[in-house]
């Protein structure tokens, strides 16, 4: 990718809470927030911090599945609703499946470096309790290919991702991959309960290496993972502003509050055709590999990286795309700790998909306020050092299984 | 005739009650599983449900399909295997709508007994009175030509009475399920002297089918469970009558409730389980299991005085409690009758004066919901009753002797051969009655 023509900023996040089971206030069959409840509570996060919507120039929202979820489409129409200021301006939709929160991003980054907006409303949200998991499952099987749903699991994205975990137990062993599952379990949960709007802040189990270590139950679930190694159902939004330099002035931000974006990459791999190999993420490794280098930069300057751990399995295929182990290796870099807050490189600060939670159409863009509140020393109990040896962050957000992926090089803004 | 061909054509007598309609629903999931095998696909399965109510059937249906729905949702990824070929039917949504579809399809509503003559299995569940389960085993008996088997989930009625007087020539097994069926996991195995070991057999690979956990139990009425469960409500009877010397019947009533359920820390209080059971259920299982009994008198006078003054208990249709000895709003007890006043006198009223004169819980307290699924159980519940022990409150006076009691009547069954080992009892309790722990246990000592 060209170099970025002009600098462009992230700042001013805001995440719901993730709500689903977890939380001590969901209740299936009591009545929850909608769809509207959660753009409005995040997009209103994000204006309060920027002077509101009369400095807006655009929106755009990221969702997956709301036609089916929340039998709702034409999202645009919602973001005037967050603020009067916002009624008249342009805002856009896009969708991507899980990923579609990144492609929220990398729209919003695009706008600025168009030179149409200098700033950026960018939203994502989903509400996914609405139905059962059973069904819900329908719906996600959207990320993958229709005509491969008839033969797919009952669960189609756990059934996916089994088949990796298996294909992975085959070639590298299966005893050292689970062990790898239950540490990344493990980590995020224990992320997650310093993050107050995390899913998973209320939990207490106590030996999560032991119930990471569950046995996966083929006869109700998949063959090869336990719902430990899931995220889980959420409803959740988050919202960012991506600003020009001289929206930051506009918005009247320091620089040293936002994030800077450095490099970025978004990729696409063929929805129709089976992954080359199981064992590996391709379009992730292309993805991160990409915006690394349009950042100029190796792994070993990044401080911390937010990825995509749908899946436990994911998440370590993902170390490995990123070459921060050897293909196989991935498994035992995690057991080793080297992922965990304290460790080498810390993963999923806030506890990612599988400890914060993964409302679908959200996450691409929770991960960016993670990244942007760690960098500005605004994550809380979550806070980790950022080593100045090591300025970038990264995001790495992907629909279906490996299909739609962007990933983003930050640092904090200077 | 193999497990399949048995299952082809089958009656449930009763189907529309409370027991019927939970017996009816796994029979007919069992039967469509089998139907849906590739190798059966040519045969017809057909499931009568029989009952002489008809609202009771047209609400059936409706209990079935949210029922069926609820059991094809937990097992989509079987589900999908057994739909495979259907190429039609590509999303969990639209083979779970099959799935309900085809279980209901099984089933015919029926208010003639005269369906039953072509089964090959009778499941009986009518009301425990022997004479019309005898008139009507009997009578279908004489007129099927299939020599069917039958099934009958009496709780109390002695197998060989059925078997002698209806001329069955032991093909009867007592195959009882608790309450609700759906939900309970055990069924007591009660064979007649002279029941085939087939039919034996095939009853436990259908309980295996139905994941349920048989407890097999002696020939004497009222087998393990209500051989425990009306001892010991006459216990509590017995306790409401001391205790009403020096205060009213329904503070009486609620003191000794709150004993058996929070002290004793089971899922209810011994008098919501009667209503829940049915006051009338209640006293007609003891004139059932009375007439067996040598040295006892299984026999309750203020059963009878509540079913005098139309207080019965037992559930509507849609499941929810009828008011008997409590009177319950939402599901919570608000209120407790007083066979005086012939009325409710609400909790409020006497709420703190009795819990009062109770004394205070053991400080290791923690209610059953809280005991019973917790990982440490035994040792939450080793803490708590030896702490118990330690106190000489009212109410843990009061527990200690209902623990006692309790397992004098749990070796009582052992004793009198009703139940095989002090094992069979506590699961009984424990799967049957949803106890945190046997009645046989040291907790009493």
């Amino acid at each position: 990718m060209k170099k970025l023509r002009k600098k462009v900023y992230m700042t001013a996040g805001y995440n719901t809470v993730s709500l689903g089971t977890g939380r001590k206030e969901f209740h299936p069959k009591k009545p929850r927030p909608g769809l509207e409840e959660y753009i409005k509570e995040a997009g209103e996060g994000t204006l309060k911090q920027i002077g509101g919507g009369k400095n807006v120039d655009e929106s755009v929202i990221g969702n997956f599945m709301a036609a089916r979820f929340n039998k709702q489409a034409n999202l645009p129409g919602f973001i005037p609703m967050i603020d009067k200021e916002l009624e008249w301006k342009p805002a856009t939709s896009v969708e991507g499946a899980c990923g579609s929160g990144g492609l929220a991003l990398t729209s919003g980054i695009r706008f600025v470096l168009a030179e149409t907006a200098d700033v950026v409303l960018t939203i994502g949200v989903e509400v996914q309790n609405t139905v059962k998991a059973i069904y819900g499952a329908d719906i996600l099987a959207g990320a993958g290919w229709y005509k491969e749903r008839k033969q797919g699991h009952a669960y189609f994205f756990p059934g996916q991702f089994s088949n990796r975990a298996g294909a992975y137990f085959e070639k590298y062993g299966r005893e050292k991959a689970r062990k790898g599952f239950a540490r990344w379990y493990k980590n995020a949960i224990e992320n997650a309960r310093l993050c107050p709007t995390a899913q998973e802040y209320h939990n207490n189990l106590d030996d999560l290496i032991a119930v990471g270590l569950s046995e996966p139950n083929p006869k109700a679930f998949t063959d090869h993972l336990n719902f430990f190694d899931c995220s889980k159902v959420s409803d959740g939004a988050s919202s960012i502003a991506i600003v020009s330099e001289e929206g930051l002035g506009k918005i009247d931000i320091p620089k040293r509050e936002a994030i800077e974006v450095i490099g970025w990459a978004q990729v696409e791999r063929d929805i129709t055709k089976q992954p080359t190999d199981l064992t590996e993420l391709e379009t992730i490794k292309k993805a991160a590999n990409e915006a690394m280098q349009s950042a100029g930069i190796t792994v070993d300057q990044l401080s911390t990286v937010e990825t995509h751990d749908c899946f436990t399995i994911a998440g370590i295929l993902a170390v490995e795309a990123l070459g921060l182990a050897k293909p196989g290796e991935g498994a035992d870099f995690v057991a080793a700790g080297h992922t965990a807050r304290d460790g080498e490189i810390p993963f999923n600060t806030t506890g990612g998909l599988i400890g914060w939670g993964h409302p679908t159409g959200a996450t691409g863009v929770h991960q960016a306020v993670t990244i942007w509140e760690q960098f500005t020393g605004k994550a809380g109990d979550a806070q980790i050092n950022i080593n100045p040896d090591k300025p970038y962050g990264m995001t790495i957000n992907m629909g279906g299984d490996d299909v739609t992926v962007v990933a983003i090089v930050f640092k904090r803004g200077e | 005739m193999n497990y399949e061909d048995r299952l082809e054509n089958v009656t449930v007598l009763g189907a529309a009650g409370k027991m019927g309609s939970g017996i009816l629903l796994l029979t007919a999931v069992e039967m469509a599983d089998l139907s849906l095998q590739p190798e059966n696909k040519s045969k017809v399965f057909v499931l009568n449900a029989m009952d002489v109510s008809n609202p009771g059937l047209a609400g059936l249906k409706d209990y079935l399909q949210v029922q069926i729905r609820k059991v094809a949702e937990k097992k989509t990824v079987l589900l999908r295997k057994l739909y495979e070929d259907r190429e039609d039917l590509i999303e969990n949504g639209e083979i779970i709508d099959q799935y309900v579809f085809d279980v209901i399809k099984l089933v015919r509503p029926v208010t003639k007994l005269e369906v039953a003559y072509d089964s090959t299995l009778i499941f009986e569940a009518i009301s425990e009175n022997p004479e019309l389960k005898i008139k009507l085993l009997s009578k279908i008996n004489e007129n099927n030509p299939n020599s069917p088997w039958f099934f009958t989930n009496t709780s109390s009625v002695p197998i060989n009475k059925l078997n002698k007087e209806a001329k069955l020539d032991g093909r009867i097994i007592g195959f009882h399920f608790y309450n609700p069926p759906a939900v309970q996991r055990l069924v007591e195995l009660i064979a007649a002297d002279n029941t085939h070991q087939d039919l034996i057999d095939f009853a436990h690979t259908y309980a295996k089918k139905l994941r349920k956990k048989i407890v097999p139990s002696n020939d004497f009425a009222g087998f393990i469970g209500n051989g425990h469960f009306m001892r010991d409500a006459l216990h509590g009877i017995s306790e409401v009558e001391t205790l009403t010397k020096d205060m009213s019947f329904s503070e009486a009533v609620y003191m000794i409730n709150k004993v058996s359920q929070d002290y004793l820390i089971r899922p209810m209080g011994i008098f919501q389980l009667v209503d829940y059971v049915g006051v009338d259920v209640c006293q007609y299982i003891m004139q059932v299991m009375n007439p067996y009994l040598t040295d006892e008198n299984l026999h309750s006078p203020l059963l009878d005085q509540m079913i005098e003054l139309n207080v019965k208990g037992g559930q509507y249709s849609n499941g929810s409690q009828k008011d008997g000895f409590l009177k319950y709003e939402k599901g919570r007890v608000v209120a407790v009758f007083d066979t005086e006043k012939k009325g409710y006198v609400p909790i409020s009223d006497f709420k703190e004066k009795c819990d009062a004169k109770l004394g205070a819980l053991p400080e290791s307290f923690s209610p059953w919901k809280q005991v019973n699924f917790d990982r440490n159980k035994t040792n939450i519940l080793n803490k708590y009753f030896d702490e118990l022990k330690t106190m000489e409150t009212p109410g843990t006076e009061l527990a200690k002797k209902y623990l006692i009691r309790s397992n004098e009547i749990g070796l009582k069954l052992v004793s009198d051969k009703v139940a095989n080992s002090t094992d069979d009892v506590n699961t009984v309790m424990l799967t049957g009655f949803y106890h945190a722990y046997g009645p046989i246990n040291d907790y009493q000592k």
